[in-house]
C-alpha cells in the first residue's frame, strides 16, 4: 500500500482479510517445515514430497481430486448452516447417511443407468437432510443447543447405518464388513484414466455455484443471512426465523447427504464405512478458511487436500508421519478464527488511511 | 488563549482518535475547561463528543494528542486511573446493580471492611455524609431498582463525588429526565459549582445549555469549531454551528385533518415474565392523517405496547385491531402486510444487521415480494436502484450502497432503517424514539419526514422520552403511567411542559371520562 491515493475502509477491510488468511497459511506451513526439520533425518527429502508430491505423477494429483470431492461438499454444508448461525456438527453424521442411502439404492432396486445414480444421490441427500433436521427442529422447538444435540447425534447415525448394513445390506461373501457390489448403473463413471477422479467432481463444482446462487441470490438465502447475522432484525423484518433455521439445515443436510453419496458410488465397489468419515469435521475447516462464502470453498478443500496428500505421501517415502497437517490444520484455524490476530497491524493500517484522508479533505 | 491558561483545569491537546473501522471520531481537537464552571460540549452525533469524553476518562485511548490536568501532562490509560486524577463520569445508561442497595452500589469498589466482612452500617455513614455535604436527598438503604431515573441518577453523581472527583462528566444527564427532575438536577449542579466542581456537560437540548451552562464548546465532524462563552450565542447560533448550515429548530407542520380510524386498542391487558401487571386497561384510536404521541418516563409501558402494537411481543389479553383485523395471533410478516411498519426503539438491535450492506438492509421487509423476485432468483438491478434511490431520498451520507451499514453514524443508520419503513408508503406506522442519540440535522430530517408520512396520510404513533419531540410533533397524546393512560390530550397546542411533568409523575390523573374521548368510534 505504498501509493498516496486512500481507499475505502471497506476495501482496507477486505484485502485485510485475505491478507490475514495468506499469513495464516504462511505461518502453518513454516511451522510445518520447522517440525519437519526436527523430526526427519533428512528433512529436505520429506519436505520434497510434502510440497511437491502431489504434482510430480498424474496418480498423485489424482489423488488430490479425488479428496477433493467430499471436502467441497463438507466444506459447502457446513458454509450454509454457519451462514445461518447454526453450528450443526451432524454434518458428519449427514455424509455417513449420505452414503448408506446411495448404496441402500444402488444394491436394493434395479434402474437404468444414470438414472441410478442421480436417484441414489438423490437418497443420499434425503438420508443427510432427515439427520440434519433433528438438531435443527430440536433447536427451534425447545432451544436445544444444536451443537450438543447434532455431536451426540453423529453417533447414533453411525451405529443406526452399522445395523442397517450388517443386517440388511452386508454380503456374506465379501469376506469383511461390506454391502453388495454396486450395479455399474449407480455407479460414477471414472474421468481420468488411471486415477480414481470420477463423474462427482462436475456436481461438486456445479453443486458450489449452485451453493452460491441459493445463498447470495435468491430471497431463501437472503433470510438465511439476515437470519444468522442478527436474529432480532430478522424477526422484526417479518422474516420466519424458525422456519429460516430449519431451511438452512435442510440444505446443509442435502449437501453433505449428497457429499457422501457421491463419495460412495464415485471411489468404492461397495459400501464398507463402519465409522464416521470425518469429511463433515473436514467442512468445519475448509467452511472457516473460505469464511463460509461458497466462492472460496472450492479453493479451501483443494489446498486442504493438496496438504493432506502431500502428508500422506511424505509418510510413504521418509521417516515424518503425516500428523503434520492436523498441526498445519490447527494452526491456521487458531490464526484465522482468532478475530485479534493481527489486529493491531490493521488497526495502524487504517489509522495511517484516514489520516491521509483528513488531509486530502483539508 | 494564553492569559487564560492559568484558570484551566483540564486541557486536552491536539487529540486525534481513529476506530478500528477507520472512522476518525476526533481530529485534532482542543478542548479546555476552567476551574469551576459548568462546560457545555456540544455537536451532532458522530462529531466526537462521547470519544473526546472516553479519551478523558480512560476509556479509549488517543492516537495522538495529550491531556493537561492543572497544567500537568497526564497519561490516563483505564478509568480508574482517571477517578485517581479526579475525574468522574456519569454515563447516560446508568452503570448500577439494581438488587442492591443505594449504599452498596455507593462504596462498590472501595468497600468499608468490618475485620473481614463488609461494613454495612459503614458505607450506609459514608454515603449519608457524601449526600449531607452536597445537599442531596437520597435513601442510602433503598434498592437502587425501586427508585426512580432522577434519584438513579443522584447516585451516580455522588458515587463520583465519593470518589473524589473534582471534574464531572455528564453523558445527556437530563434525555431520561421529567422537567421537575431536570429542575432538581440543575440546582444540586449549581450547588456542585458553587463548591468548586467543575463540570462538563453533554447534551442536545440548547435550551438548557442556555439555562445551565457557562462556556460552550462545539464539535463538529471531528474538528472543534470553537469555544465561547454560552451568554454570547443564541441557540440557533449553536445550532448553526453544530451543524455548519441554517438549521429549522422548530417543527413546522399544518393543521392535521384526522380521517378513519386505522388502530383500535381496547382493554389491552399484559404482564411480564415475572408475572407484574405492565399494562392495564388501555383504550385508545389512532386515526388516518395524525401524529398520535405517546409521552411518560421510560419503563410505563410504552416499549411493551411497542412491542404488541408490532407484534413482537403475541400475548397479551384485550383487543389490537388494525384496519379492522385482530393482530392477536398474527405473525409479524402478516401485520407488515396490512402496511404498517416500525421505527423500533433500539436501532441497532432491532434495526439493521451490522454486517450486511446497506441495500440489503433496506429490503428486509420486502425481499420475498413477487415484485423482487424472478424464477427463482432476487432481480439485482431492481434492488440496487431501489437501494440508490432511498440512499439519495434519504439523504444516507455513505460510500454506496454495498457498504457494510455498521460503518455509518448513528444519524445515518436511523435514515436508512427510516427509510426502509418509510418508502413502503404504510398506513400505520409506530415511530418509537425516532431520534434518541442522533445529531440535530439527522433529527430534523426525520421529523420531517414523519409529518410528511402523516400528511400523505399515514397513522402514526409516536413513542418519545423526549418531552419536546412529543408535544410539538404530535397532533393529540396520551400519558402512560405505571401501565395506565392517565391523560388524553385532544390537541398538543395548549399543554404546559409542567403540566405534562405533572402527569408523568403520576401526581395528577384526569378522570375516565375525560381518557375515555381518545376513543372515537365507540
Amino acid at each position: 500500500m505504498k501509493n498516496k491515493q486512500s481507499y475505502s475502509s471497506k476495501t482496507i477491510e477486505n484485502r485485510f482479510e485475505i491478507f490475514r488468511v495468506i499469513v495464516a497459511i504462511g505461518i502453518s506451513l513454516l511451522v510445518a517445515l520447522l517440525l519437519i526439520m526436527f523430526a526427519s533425518k533428512q528433512p529436505l527429502n520429506a519436505l520434497k514430497w510434502f510440497l511437491a508430491g502431489p504434482i510430480m505423477t498424474m496418480r498423485n494429483f489424482g489423488n488430490v481430486l479425488e479428496l477433493f470431492i467430499p471436502l467441497t461438499f463438507g466444506g459447502l454444508s457446513i458454509a450454509v448452516m454457519f451462514q445461518c448461525n447454526q453450528f450443526n456438527m451432524a454434518a458428519e453424521g449427514s455424509f455417513f447417511l449420505g452414503g448408506l442411502g446411495a448404496a441402500m439404492i444402488a444394491v436394493g432396486v434395479k434402474m437404468p443407468s444414470v438414472i441410478h445414480a442421480v436417484v441414489a444421490l438423490l437418497a443420499g441427500a434425503l438420508f443427510g437432510v432427515v439427520l440434519c433436521l433433528i438438531p435443527a427442529i430440536l433447536k427451534v422447538k425447545w432451544k436445544a443447543n444444536e451443537v450438543v444435540s447434532s455431536l451426540m447425534l453423529n453417533y447414533i447415525a453411525l451405529f443406526f447405518g452399522s445395523y442397517i448394513l450388517q443386517y440388511m445390506l452386508m454380503d456374506p461373501d465379501a469376506g469383511y464388513i461390506a454391502s453388495h457390489s454396486f450395479p455399474k448403473s449407480a455407479r460414477l463413471a471414472v474421468i481420468i484414466p488411471k486415477t480414481g477422479v470420477h463423474m462427482g467432481i462436475f456436481i461438486a463444482i456445479v453443486m458450489v455455484v449452485l451453493t452460491y446462487l441459493f445463498l447470495y441470490r435468491t430471497k431463501w438465502g437472503y433470510a438465511i443471512r439476515i437470519t444468522g447475522q442478527n436474529e432480532n432484525f430478522a424477526k422484526y423484518s417479518g422474516i420466519g426465523v424458525g422456519s429460516t433455521i430449519i431451511l438452512s439445515q435442510i440444505a446443509g443436510g442435502a449437501l453433505a447427504g449428497m457429499g457422501g453419496a457421491t463419495q460412495v458410488l464415485g471411489m468404492y465397489t461397495r459400501f464398507s464405512w463402519v465409522s464416521l468419515p470425518g469429511y463433515g469435521f473436514d467442512g468445519i475447516i475448509i467452511s472457516i478458511l473460505a469464511k463460509n462464502n461458497p466462492k472460496f470453498i472450492p479453493l479451501a478443500a483443494f489446498f486442504l487436500a493438496y496438504l493432506r496428500v502431500g502428508a500422506d505421501i511424505m509418510s510413504r517415502r521418509s521417516d515424518v508421519a503425516p500428523e503434520v497437517v492436523s498441526i498445519i490444520q490447527a494452526i491456521i484455524v487458531v490464526l484465522i478464527a482468532g478475530k485479534m490476530f493481527l489486529d493491531t497491524y490493521k488497526h495502524k493500517m487504517i489509522v495511517k488511511n484516514s489520516q491521509r484522508q483528513v488531509k486530502e479533505e483539508a | 488563549m494564553a492569559e487564560n491558561v492559568a484558570d484551566n483545569v483540564l486541557v486536552m491537546e491536539n487529540i486525534t482518535k481513529v476506530y478500528p473501522n477507520g472512522f476518525v471520531a476526533n481530529k485534532n481537537v482542543n478542548f479546555s475547561v476552567r476551574k469551576g464552571e459548568i462546560h457545555a460540549l456540544v455537536g451532532e452525533n458522530g462529531a466526537g463528543k462521547s470519544t473526546l469524553m472516553k479519551v478523558l476518562f480512560g476509556i479509549e485511548t488517543p492516537d495522538s494528542g495529550r491531556i493537561l490536568l492543572n497544567g500537568k501532562e497526564v497519561q490516563i490509560h483505564n478509568p480508574s486511573s482517571a477517578i485517581k486524577y479526579g475525574i468522574g463520569m456519569v454515563h447516560q445508561h446508568f452503570m448500577l446493580a439494581p438488587s442492591l442497595t443505594v449504599a452498596e452500589n455507593m462504596v462498590m469498589g472501595i468497600e468499608p471492611k468490618n475485620m473481614f466482612l463488609f461494613d454495612f452500617a459503614k458505607a450506609v455513614q459514608m454515603t449519608e455524609d457524601v449526600a449531607k455535604k452536597y445537599n442531596f436527598d437520597i435513601d442510602p438503604k433503598a434498592h437502587v431498582k425501586d427508585l426512580p431515573v432522577g434519584q438513579k441518577q443522584k447516585v451516580e453523581i455522588l458515587k463520583a463525588l465519593m470518589r473524589g472527583a473534582q471534574i464531572l462528566i455528564l453523558d445527556e444527564p437530563t434525555a431520561v429526565l421529567t422537567p421537575q427532575e431536570t429542575t432538581e438536577l440543575f440546582v444540586q449542579l449549581k450547588e456542585l459549582k458553587k463548591q468548586g466542581h467543575t463540570i462538563i456537560f453533554i447534551s442536545h437540548k440548547l435550551r438548557e445549555i442556555k439555562e445551565i451552562c457557562d462556556r460552550i464548546t462545539i464539535l463538529r465532524d471531528g474538528r472543534s469549531v470553537g469555544e465561547a462563552d454560552v451568554k454570547e450565542l443564541s441557540e440557533q447560533d449553536i445550532s448553526n454551528s453544530m451543524v455548519g448550515r441554517n438549521v429549522v429548530l422548530d417543527i413546522q407542520k399544518t393543521e392535521a385533518h384526522p380521517a378513519e380510524n386505522i388502530l383500535s386498542v381496547r382493554e389491552l391487558s399484559a404482564v411480564n415474565k415475572f408475572g407484574k401487571t405492565i399494562l392495564n386497561n388501555v383504550s385508545f384510536d389512532v386515526r388516518r392523517g395524525e401524529i398520535f404521541g405517546i409521552a411518560g418516563v421510560e419503563g410505563n409501558g410504552q416499549s411493551e405496547l411497542a412491542e404488541i402494537l408490532t407484534g413482537l411481543r403475541p400475548y397479551f389479553n384485550g383487543s389490537v385491531k388494525i384496519k379492522g383485523v385482530e393482530i392477536q395471533n398474527l405473525s409479524i410478516r402478516k401485520i407488515r402486510e396490512l402496511k404498517t411498519s416500525h421505527v423500533p426503539e433500539d436501532r441497532m438491535t432491532f434495526g439493521i444487521a451490522g454486517d450486511v450492506s446497506i441495500k440489503e438492509n433496506l429490503i428486509s421487509d420486502r425481499f420475498y415480494k413477487k415484485e423482487y423476485n424472478h424464477s427463482g432468483l432476487q432481480k439485482a438491478k431492481m434492488i440496487n436502484e431501489e437501494a440508490d434511490r432511498n440512499i439519495k431520498e434519504y439523504l444516507v451520507k455513505c460510500d454506496g450502497r454495498e457498504q457494510p451499514i455498521r460503518m455509518l453514524s448513528g444519524g445515518n443508520i436511523q435514515k436508512v432503517v427510516v427509510a426502509r419503513e418509510f418508502s413502503s408508503n404504510p398506513d400505520f406506522i409506530l415511530v418509537d424514539q425516532p431520534t434518541r442519540g442522533i445529531d440535530v440535522g439527522a433529527t430534523e430530517f426525520v421529523r420531517k419526514q414523519i409529518v410528511k408520512l402523516r400528511d400523505q396520510g399515514s397513522a402514526i404513533v409516536l413513542i418519545s422520552a423526549d418531552l419536546n419531540e412529543v408535544m410539538e410533533l404530535s397532533d393529540s397524546l396520551i400519558v402512560m403511567y405505571e401501565g395506565e393512560i392517565v391523560a388524553y390530550f385532544p390537541d398538543t397546542k395548549n399543554i404546559t411542559e409542567k403540566e405534562m411533568g405533572e402527569y408523568m409523575l403520576g401526581i395528577k390523573k384526569m378522570s375516565p371520562e375525560e381518557i375515555g374521548d381518545v376513543i372515537h368510534e365507540k
